[in-house]
């Protein structure tokens, strides 16, 4: 991998940073509507050459401002693209993230790319091919009816044919989009719907340079930080003398709290790290609540209570059953397999950032703050990393990157976090507290339900001061702002917090914490994984009461159709109550449509409980999901397969260890994840198909589900309920002697 | 100090601390990408190089102990035109989401399947134990670890 920012076109160079409307005369269509009506992330960036470009010898090229994260975002979009554009994936160059390249759409999170991107591109792609064709009539002075178009040549009735290289002209595609598109109808899809292959996945199994960790620019030297022990503690001193002797060792940088080496060889980094960090003296305070009592210092804290749905219903007869429970949800990390890793490069007053964050542009806001340089002298590139599952150490360690490359002016500089760094300085998903509250009949019909939350925001991700964890340490720190409660039809913390079950009274509250004592952000799906948790657990409790099957008690408060389908087909496929369960095993059930606007998502699981040590292994999980349009049903499967086990993994074994002073959670011997001993025997997973629907997105839909199910096998297993994450051997065994 | 590694096959002469774990070698000074740091502390696999026909992590062996030994990265299997069987049966099963960790479970796959052909699913999950993936591709790594014998067994027939 080399880098190429200096070969760019001055065409490519005037899209960057919202230059384009200003470089290029406006060429609007008669009748081009206020962006705000277009499709997808059309909205954002309107021409169609922010999104496809076509050169005079046919080279096409496709532009999205969403990564791949490991999700397979690149594949799906070369197949919107190739369909609409009616061409092969291989003629399709992908262009990812890139805030000189691409258009700015923001995080690539949410399970957003196909809704946004995909939307756009397909959308964006559609039109261009309108376009083309219609040139082509022109040219061969012929009907478009009488036009084929294929593998990107437009061909006529009469055997004459162009290509699309030769109906590009000037700037053509660059006028804005329209509202509307001929899209390809699905029953005639020839690209999206099929199970392409990926297309990253051939380096990654060859030993292909596929990261940014693979990344090696010429006379690049390595650096390393050397972090806090704890958060807030400051630099006493530390003898950097005695480092910048050591062999090798370029620089070292000492700002305020903040402390790290360059160094030729990356070995030679390591050990001046190692070195530095015996060095420095630290003064550290004792200000984390004891961890045993964590759920009652979190709902002591001072909250900003929100009301995130406050429906009554007059005619409702509430019922004459009250239950009522809590929930609890350790902090849990990221736990990226490789740490995070970014390199800069300052060269004629201008910086490039090669980093696998979730967003280059906010990133590049927040960097640029950093660094006092105009937002235009700041090139972010998004190149892969270790799967992130949300905000980790990715925006960090790229403004490590920045900062120790602003200091070596013309020098590649690599930054690698350790392990320890990435466990202990990663902004952890938010340990979280509900409590639920039903009142029913004595036919399970819920007429009234409360529901209160306990927790921080799940959101810190750069864009403002302050939310660049380097930021913090220098001698002129920023200061983080104070996070303000938002409640939002997407959701943050309050995500999924809303049952979408047909209760005649809903109540949800956000008691929004301000005060952090763990910092903390986004983690795959949000608060949706422990709403869910604890809606699902408390769904089956009252099932359990009103002496109701789990699966019929949720249809019978369920009226959406799609959410119908995915619960029934979940149910079937498993075979929900026609299965011998074992002694010591039990089976669970568990729902939600992510976000309540988002995937369709049934998950029905078959766990074993081993009496003697509290173990929990699960077996078998059926899961049924409706992601709206496919374009790649392997992917879909992958997602989902991939959300379900790693929710698994937060759910049996997930919890950030720590005492008054430290987060003692280090690494994997000290934050214990899943291995193969506990890898379910099978999975089976059934996308439902919803031709002409938008997309939904499918990176996030399993995990609550998933979490629900198993906390209901277990509680089906061994005849109690547990209700605090992680399900730990010792939980499990104090539930069984309940 | 100059020393001799033997890496896929060939010697290659490296000039490095004798201290410094394979890893880094094998990244920085032969420019080999399949092995990838993770953790520095042999906890999580993904640098995980067969020496000698045993999986091991090259995170924390030093080179000065790799005198005469074979070492064999993922690259000296095949590439992405002419992949072994056991890259072609993950690319067959898609055994990959960011795929970071599937080096190291490739080369921990390679070891199993070179001293027992027709591995069972247990044998199979036993000795990938060591290795960690955070994406939750398990299910298609086993599968793709059960088709790699099944095609590396195919290609003998074959070649018979």
């Amino acid at each position: 991998m080399t880098a190429n920012h200096r070969s760019l076109s001055r065409r490519a160079f005037c899209l960057a940073g919202g230059a384009l409307v200003v470089s290029f005369p406006m060429l609007l269509r008669p009748g081009a509507s206020h962006a705000a009506a277009l499709p997808g992330s059309l909205s954002k960036a309107p021409y169609l050459d922010a999104w496809i470009r076509i050169d005079a010898d046919g080279r096409i090229s496709v532009f999205t401002g969403k990564a791949e994260l490991g999700q397979g975002i690149k594949t799906a979009i070369v197949q919107v693209a190739a369909e609409e554009l009616k061409v092969e994936p291989v003629q399709i160059k992908l262009v990812t993230a890139d805030t000189q390249l691409t258009a700015n759409e923001q995080y690539t999170a949410g399970s957003h790319s196909l809704q946004d991107s995909g939307t756009a591109v397909r959308n964006a792609a559609a039109q261009v091919r309108e376009i083309l064709v219609g040139r082509a009539a022109e040219r061969l002075a012929l009907s478009k009816d009488r036009l084929r178009v294929a593998r990107g040549i437009i061909s006529a009735d009469d055997g004459r044919a162009l290509n699309y290289g030769q109906l590009v002209e000037g700037d053509i595609l660059h006028i804005e989009a329209l509202p509307t598109s001929p899209l390809t109808p699905p029953d005639r899809f020839t690209q999206m719907g099929k199970s392409l292959p990926r297309i990253d996945i051939p380096a990654k199994v060859t030993g292909g340079a596929a990261y940014v960790q693979d990344m090696r620019l010429p006379g690049m030297v390595h650096a390393r930080v050397v972090r806090p022990p704890s958060s807030g503690a400051t630099l006493l001193g530390a003898d950097t003398g005695a480092v910048s002797h050591m062999p090798g060792v370029l620089s070292v940088i000492h700002d305020g709290d903040y402390l790290a080496v360059i160094a030729s060889e990356e070995f030679q980094a390591v050990q001046a790290m190692h070195r530095l960090a015996q060095l420095a003296r630290w003064q550290e305070q004792s200000r984390l609540p004891p961890q045993s009592q964590l759920a009652a210092y979190l709902k002591g804290l001072e909250a900003e209570d929100a009301v995130v749905i406050d429906q009554r219903s007059p005619v409702a007869s509430a019922g004459s059953r009250m239950l009522e429970a809590q929930f609890t949800r350790a902090y849990q990390c990221h736990g990226s397999i490789g740490p995070s890793c970014a390199l800069a490069l300052l060269k004629y007053g201008a910086l490039t950032v090669w980093t696998h964050t979730q967003g280059v542009f906010p990133d590049r806001s927040a960097i640029a703050e950093m660094l006092h340089m105009p937002k235009e002298a700041v090139r972010c590139i998004h190149v892969e990393g270790s799967g992130c599952y949300g905000h980790n150490g990715a925006d960090d360690a790229a403004a490590d990157a920045a900062l120790l490359a602003h200091a070596l002016p013309g020098t590649p500089v690599r930054v690698q976090w350790m392990r320890e760094q990435e466990h202990l300085n990663e902004p952890y998903g938010p340990a979280m507290v509900t409590r639920a509250r039903a009142v029913f009949d004595a036919d399970g019909v819920i007429g009234d339900w409360q529901y209160e939350l306990w927790s921080n925001t799940h959101g810190t991700r750069p864009g403002p001061a302050g939310t660049l964890l380097p930021e913090r340490l220098l001698s002129a720190a920023f200061t983080p702002r104070p996070q303000q409660v938002h409640i939002s039809p997407e959701g943050s913390g309050d995500r999924n917090a809303v049952p979408s079950y047909s209760f005649a009274n809903k109540r949800v509250i956000w008691h929004f914490l301000k005060h952090m004592p763990l910092r903390v952000s986004s983690l795959r799906s949000l608060g949706a994984y422990m709403n869910v948790f604890s809606i699902e657990s408390f769904m089956d409790e009252i099932a359990a009461v009103a002496q109701i099957d789990p699966v019929e008690f949720r249809l019978r408060q369920l009226d959406d159709p799609r959410s119908r389908d995915v619960v029934t087909l979940a149910a079937q496929r498993f075979g929900w109550g026609k299965r011998t369960i074992a002694p010591n095993h039990g089976i669970g059930f568990a729902f939600a449509r992510y976000k309540n606007l988002a995937s369709y998502c049934a998950v029905a699981c078959e766990v074993a409980v081993e009496p003697d040590t509290g173990d929990v292994r699960l077996l078998h999980a059926t899961c049924a999901i409706d992601s709206g349009e496919i374009v790649n049903p392997d992917g879909i499967r992958n997602q989902t397969e991939g959300g379900l086990l790693q929710s698994m993994s937060w759910t049996l074994f997930e919890a950030v260890q720590f005492d008054q002073t430290r987060v003692t959670s280090a690494d994997w011997a000290t934050y214990p994840i899943l291995r193969f001993a506990h890898v379910p025997d099978s999975i089976e997973i059934h996308v439902i198909p919803r031709p002409g629907q938008p997309f939904l997105g499918a990176g996030e839909a399993a995990q609550g589900p998933a979490a629900g199910a198993l906390g209901n096998a277990v509680a089906n297993a061994i005849g109690a309920r547990i209700r605090d994450i992680p399900f730990t051997r010792a939980r499990v065994k104090a539930a069984m002697s309940r | 100090m100059s020393l001799t590694l033997n890496v896929n096959g060939t010697d290659r002469e490296v000039s490095a601390d004798p201290q410094t774990p394979l890893l880094y070698v094998l990244r920085n000074d032969l420019r080999l990408n399949a092995a990838k740091f993770g953790c520095g502390l042999g906890q999580c696999g993904s640098c995980t190089v067969v020496i000698d026909g045993k999986a091991v992590t090259s995170c924390t062996l030093p080179i000065m102990l790799l005198k005469g030994r074979r070492i064999t990265t993922l690259e000296g299997l095949g590439s992405p035109q002419r992949p072994a069987p056991l890259q072609q049966a993950f690319i067959d099963m898609q055994a990959a989401q960011c795929g970071y960790c599937i080096a190291g479970m490739m080369m921990r796959a390679h070891a199993l399947l070179m001293s027992v052909a027709d591995p069972s699913d247990a044998e199979i999950r036993a000795a990938l134990e060591p290795n960690l993936c955070r994406c939750g591709t398990h299910m298609r790594i086993i599968a793709a670890v059960r088709r790699a014998s099944r095609l590396a067994h195919k290609s003998r027939e074959d070649a018979r």
